[in-house]
């Protein structure tokens, strides 16, 4: 009997735990669901008839699907590039024991992002490369190719090592042995880095609001140009928001188990 | 969070026969001799290029004055270093990081670590509770940020209809200069608690059972347990946590810069804020430069001193 009395008051107190990161989430949505005019009606309404005429003004007016586009093309390009030169690279600080790389690392970690804008912008502006995938791409780099060397470290030291050796026994190459027996050994570690720099790439804005332009206007940018010409379009932003954020919270959710691990960037090890 | 290695698959035995024995190349000889030498060239170059020249161009940068599409840099050695004393605003911008940092890092790492011990036990739904907070700090934060915009206005957004709702006065929130920060904390405490409340729990989860164990014979109350045998043991996980915060916390941007953009007045312009405002507004491309390192500079000492009793603390 105490024992149940117990576990309720357990789960009443997770309840109310749960409900701060809950409640921002539910009330995005519903003021992507709510007309203009409920949006700024006084007390707040929250049971209503939703719309998604939002959704289609997102769409058809402020060419949303454009911005998703190129979201969708920066991210994907920041994370191939880094998986194609953070795998190789993470394997060899794994088993070559390389751990000055890592400081590399850290300081590409520590420094101020304006550090780096500022000089990319200059030297962007000169080759007439502002407003491209490619300037966007190279300073997205900047965060998530780090990201993936340092999480893929963990994962290539937690291989067992014979496993290749029975490969190169078996007469494989070096290169062989990488390609087709330890990157299928770490393909968890590949989905989850992979997912995060994905992450980390689509959710960042600084970058993006000094380097794109109307041709390769990311989304976090998109959403925040909702405020700063002339009134507040609340509907609209609510609509947009959750857009922007559904993508990234059901990757996430697919994440789940590894994903502090990797936003922790093994800060944890040793 | 389960070890690493109950996370690898097992390795499916059929890959190896699929291998083929043809002779290796030149070049394939040449990567397989200087593996690792070959393997993270490519990587390293691409960090030096993008990492570092960048860096070393801001350092150049500080010792010049420069606006940014008018003329060339020209070199003025400290001069940059010596205008931020007698700049009011760097002085506020330190003021406002401090009070802003202090408020939030503490705040986290005090609740974080008090809901992680709360749900440090079995029970059905855990999996639940950790996708839910991995909502907060995985989520976009521009548009988080934007939505809070919406909350928290003070005439009809809903955090003051509900204070109104239970009793207590409405706030200004981000709309005055006295509250904005408190209110920009309460949006960072609410972002990045969960974090460290997840980081924290994969730490209690792995930690030995013995002293429990020898306390609870000795009869031992639960605070007790807690201040004698969690915290000391928990302790470093908590630094570390700290630590990475705080990389975070002291180059906080997209929150403070979507819902006041420093505002009201330079009442929420934090350091980092001023640098980005040097830079990008101005376009003084010397000061700006010399406001950036000075921010680094200071993530730097609070990392060392904070590594310094880590270090500490795990010697203990």
């Amino acid at each position: 009997m105490t024992k149940t009395i117990k576990s309720t008051f357990f789960y009443a107190g997770a309840i109310v735990l749960c409900v701060p990161p809950v409640f921002v989430f539910v009330w995005m949505i519903l003021t992507g669901l709510k007309t203009g005019v409920q949006n700024i009606s006084y007390p707040p309404e929250f049971i209503f008839v939703p719309t998604l005429e939002n959704f289609r003004a997102v769409f058809q007016q402020h060419n949303f699907l454009r911005y998703l586009m190129n979201s969708l093309i920066v991210a994907g390009l920041a994370t191939g590039v880094s998986l194609v030169l953070g795998l190789p690279a993470a394997y060899s600080i794994a088993k070559y024991r390389q751990g000055k790389i890592g400081i590399l690392i850290l300081v590409a970690r520590m420094t101020p992002f304006v550090s780096y804008l500022l000089p990319w912008y200059i030297i962007f502006r000169h080759l007439k490369l502002i407003d491209t995938y490619t300037a966007l791409t190279i300073t997205h780099l900047i965060i998530t190719l780090p990201m993936v060397i340092w999480l893929m470290v963990s994962f290539f030291e937690g291989m067992p090592e014979e496993l290749e050796d029975a490969a190169m026994i078996d007469g494989c190459s070096r290169l062989q042995s990488f390609l087709r027996i330890v990157l299928p050994l770490v393909r968890n570690g590949i989905a989850t880095s992979a997912i995060l720099s994905f992450i980390f790439s689509w959710n960042q804005f600084l970058f993006s609001l000094i380097l794109s332009g109307p041709k390769t206007k990311t989304v976090p940018v998109a959403v925040y140009n909702f405020i700063s010409y002339g009134k507040i379009d609340w509907a609209g932003i609510g609509a947009a928001a959750t857009l922007i954020v559904l993508p990234v919270s059901v990757f996430a959710f697919f994440v789940r188990r590894t994903i502090v691990q990797g936003l922790t960037m093994g800060a944890l090890k040793d | 969070m389960p070890p690493l290695r109950e996370q690898i698959p097992a390795p499916r035995v059929g890959t190896k026969t699929t291998v083929m024995k043809t002779a290796p190349s030149a070049l394939s000889r040449f990567m397989d001799r200087h593996q690792a030498l070959v393997y993270p060239a490519p990587a390293v170059i691409a960090l030096f290029f993008i990492v570092i020249i960048p860096i070393a161009y801001n350092l150049y940068l500080t010792f010049t004055k420069w606006t940014i599409g008018l003329g060339q840099p020209r070199f003025i050695g400290l001069g940059n270093f010596i205008e931020l004393f007698s700049d009011e605003r760097v002085l506020n911008g330190v003021k406002v990081m401090v009070y802003f940092s202090g408020l939030s890092l503490s705040l986290e790492l005090a609740l974080g670590l008090l809901i992680a011990v709360y749900f440090n036990r079995e029970f059905k739904g855990s999996e639940i509770v950790q996708a839910i907070y991995i909502f907060p700090f995985a989520a976009t934060p521009v548009a988080v940020a934007l939505i809070w915009r919406i909350m928290l206005n003070p005439e009809i957004g809903v955090m003051n209809y509900l204070l109104r709702s239970v009793g207590l006065p409405g706030s200004l929130w981000v709309s005055s200069p006295l509250t904005v920060i408190p209110a920009l904390v309460m949006v960072d405490v609410w972002k990045w608690t969960p974090m460290i409340t997840l980081i924290v729990l994969a730490g209690l989860k792995s930690l030995p059972h013995d002293p429990y164990e020898a306390a609870r014979i000795d009869g031992a109350n639960t605070f007790q347990i807690f201040w004698h045998i969690t915290l000391p043991l928990i302790w470093p996980v908590l630094i570390a946590a700290l630590m990475l915060r705080s990389l975070d916390n002291l180059k906080e941007f997209d929150m403070i810069y979507t819902i006041t953009q420093g505002g009201p007045g330079i009442s929420s312009e934090t350091l980092y804020l001023y640098s980005y405002t040097v830079g990008f507004s101005f376009f003084k491309a010397g000061y700006g430069s010399a406001l950036m390192v000075v921010v680094f500079l200071i993530v730097l000492a609070f990392n060392m001193v904070m590594n310094r009793i880590r270090l500490r603390a795990q010697d203990l």
